[in-house]
């Protein structure tokens, strides 16, 4: 077992241990840590391919940026434990054998296609001079459109977040 | 490296700019986001009391210079930015569709909007940005692409559908679409994934041309089957299609209208990408099974309802079935059939929320069967139009449903689907008991409720002649546009498949897959 495996099922380990933990807790302040653990583990995994630029970016802007602001709100709302219905019983019924029946399927392929015409990920990914061409270059069509993807919700969020009444309230003073 | 590092940097910028001919072959989509964000600067200028009619004249301006830009787009055929758009008649005719429903939406949203007492400064931005990413789901044929595209219109939809902000069915709508649809798009990221793990590409036309080398392997299969629970999930196709009804229910009407079909539309132009031009492996039974599924449940499902926006929810369900239905069929008969009735499709369902949300009124109080009670005498014009919808939807000669359905099932029954044929004949027989239920109540019962009747704005007028209209020449006058239909699915089909090009015209031998399961059974 070479150090590469070991480590590839170590990060494997912790990032999955991490989700699962992410949908059992009731509390969302320990769903968010544990999220913080699969963003630090799926980092490891980048690494291991070679996209040592990406896993600095995950580490950054996932695990620091995005994280901070996802522990910030749950604060900020204060949110509570979260409470088990009839309903999300039976989705826990139906939704944990129908994901072990999908998950086993797509391992068992993805198993049995080891080796055959696997892409070259290595080559393709790296450095930040050959994401920035791709990026820029290549990709710069999807990159640009991005950018309406991250307005629109904006726009969104500050649609529905303003209160339908505010105008009246400042209208009244 | 060279010694002269300004002139190589000139050199390697002029290179990496894309040329201008790329800019023409994306003029809707740049035309429509700069008229998006011309109303969202101008929106928070104007004054708070002031009504939002001029925006919404904005984005009427712009969906007609965006046609426009579709009609210049279309000279020049092409790729663009480094093979990730394409330009062709199947793009062509995707966006001039979902730009046309856009701007019918738009005239139908100036009197809902004031009715309704909703700012809807933003609305209008928003429906301009999500026909962005619709009109480049159609012409994207990178992987990528699509699916950032795919977010722009799931995202618009999401927002759009808890506009109505008064009502707590609204917020439940936009949410219920927005958890499930970001679960759908997981799926469909995933299939991504794996195809680039299967042919080491994303890019349609290379992953085409690896799956066809090599019998496609096995993880193919699987990241196929994960795109569609995707956009199974968007097209609102069996087993994916539990959201609908409730989303449809609260959301306002003439977003319903949007939502029913421009987005449909723009993911049916995916699939048909994925499915023929990709030559993806192993669709057909995902297909046939959905297909199948999503005619029975929507007709079933339409028959109990009694709230018209729900009924009308469950009849798009049983619709994305007949549309599926092409999709066993061989590829261009498929293609064009499919093409022929997203087109047929879009001119009844918005017409018929058009006047759903006039009938509407404040809050949306009169959206049951009751209230539609009587309205072939107290509203004669409008209620004949809404028949004419309805007729069309069930598929009666004279209006465009009829040959939508007639060339589905003849594709269908000429790549020998007898059984999915059968399917879809018995399932329309069905449909015709609820869509006649609410011609019958207009028409032979007396209403028992006091129905506020509102006169018809000019913009509604303007909005239900288009879409008569549409119904009216699809059904009388089909062949120009089945003709187009053909052209550009024969010429989608052939650029992806140059190896099929000489067994192409007849139709039969290009895709073994269906005809080669039917024979066996």
């Amino acid at each position: 077992m070479s150090l590469h495996l070991i480590l590839f099922l170590t990060f494997g380990a912790v990032c999955v241990a991490g989700a699962v933990n992410l949908l059992a807790q009731r509390h969302p302040i320990n769903s968010a840590l544990s999220l913080i653990a699969v963003m630090g583990a799926l980092a490891g995994e980048y690494l291991l391919l070679g996209a040592e630029f990406v896993a600095a970016i995950q580490l950054i802007v996932y695990a620091g940026a995005i994280m901070v602001l996802f522990v910030f709100t749950i604060m900020l709302l204060n949110a509570g434990e979260e409470e088990r219905t009839k309903g999300s019983r039976v989705a826990i019924l139906l939704g944990v054998p129908g994901m072990l029946i999908g998950g086993t399927l797509v391992a068992w392929v993805l198993l049995r296609h080891s080796g055959t015409g696997s892409a070259p990920v290595g080559a393709l990914l790296g450095d930040p001079k050959t994401i920035g061409q791709l990026l820029f270059h290549e990709f710069l069509l999807p990159f640009e459109v991005t950018s309406i993807l991250i307005l629109i919700a904006i726009m969104g969020a500050v649609v529905l977040a303003t209160k339908p009444e505010a105008t009246e309230n400042r209208k009244a003073r | 490296m060279t010694g002269f590092p300004t002139l190589s940097f000139a050199a390697a910028l002029l290179e990496a700019l894309p040329p201008s001919m790329d800019y023409l072959r994306i003029l809707p989509e740049i035309v429509l986001s700069i008229f998006g964000m011309v109303i969202m600067v101008l929106d928070p200028l104007m004054d708070e009391r002031q009504s939002r009619k001029t925006l919404g004249a904005i984005a009427l301006a712009g969906a007609v210079a965006g046609m426009w830009a579709t009609w210049r787009m279309a000279r020049s055929p092409g790729v663009a930015f480094w093979n990730m758009v394409r330009v062709d008649g199947f793009s062509v005719f995707f966006h001039f569709l979902i730009i046309a429903i856009a701007a019918v939406v738009i005239l139908i949203s100036f009197e809902y909007m004031a009715v309704q007492q909703i700012r809807a400064g933003e609305y209008y931005g928003l429906i301009l940005f999500g026909v962005v990413g619709m009109a480049l789901m159609s012409s994207a044929i990178e992987l990528v692409l699509i699916f950032i595209a795919l977010e722009i219109s799931s995202i618009s939809s999401y927002v759009l559908a808890g506009f109505r902000r008064q009502e707590a069915a609204s917020s439940e709508s936009s949410l219920k679409y927005f958890l499930l649809g970001s679960f759908a798009t997981a799926f469909f990221l995933y299939g991504i994934a794996l195809i680039f793990g299967a042919t080491g590409s994303t890019n349609v036309d290379d992953v085409s041309r690896a799956l066809r080398s090599a019998s496609p392997p096995l993880l193919a299969y699987v990241s196929v089957a994960l795109m569609f629970v995707g956009l199974g999930f968007k097209v609102a196709a069996a087993p994916f299609h539990i959201w609908t009804p409730d989303v449809y229910e609260g959301a306002p009407a003439p977003i319903v209208g949007l939502m029913s079909t421009a987005p449909k539309a723009a993911a049916f132009a995916v699939l048909l990408r994925i499915v023929f031009a990709m030559n993806a492996p192993g669709p057909f039974w995902l297909i046939w099974v959905s297909a199948a599924l999503s005619m029975t449940l929507g007709n079933i499902g339409a028959l109990v309802q009694n709230n018209v926006k729900r009924l009308l929810a469950y009849s798009s369900i049983a619709h994305a079935g007949y549309l599926l239905v092409a999709f066993a069929a061989t590829p261009e008969l498929g293609t064009s059939a499919v093409m022929f009735y997203t087109a047929a499709y879009a001119a009844m369902n918005v017409g018929a929320f058009a006047i759903v949300s006039h009938f509407a009124n404040a809050g949306e109080r009169y959206v049951t069967l009751e209230d539609y009670e009587g309205l072939g005498r107290s509203c004669p014009l409008m209620a004949a139009t809404l028949a004419i919808f309805l007729l069309s939807l069930i598929g009666i000669p004279m209006t465009g449903g009829f040959f939508a359905k007639f060339y589905v099932f003849s594709a269908a029954m000429k790549s020998h689907l007898i059984g999915l044929t059968i399917i879809g004949v018995i399932n329309s027989a069905v449909g015709a008991y609820y869509y006649l239920r609410i011609i019958v109540v207009m028409y032979m019962r007396e209403s028992r409720k006091e129905v506020p009747i509102m006169p018809v704005p000019i913009g509604l007028a303007w909005a239900l002649a288009i879409s008569t209209a549409a119904t009216i020449y699809l059904g009388v006058l089909p062949n120009s546009v089945l003709r187009y239909a053909q052209h550009s699915a024969q010429e989608m089909v052939q650029q992806s498949a140059p190896m099929v090009q000489q067994s192409a015209p007849s139709g039969t031998a290009t895709f073994g897959g269906p005809c080669a399961c039917m024979r066996k059974l």
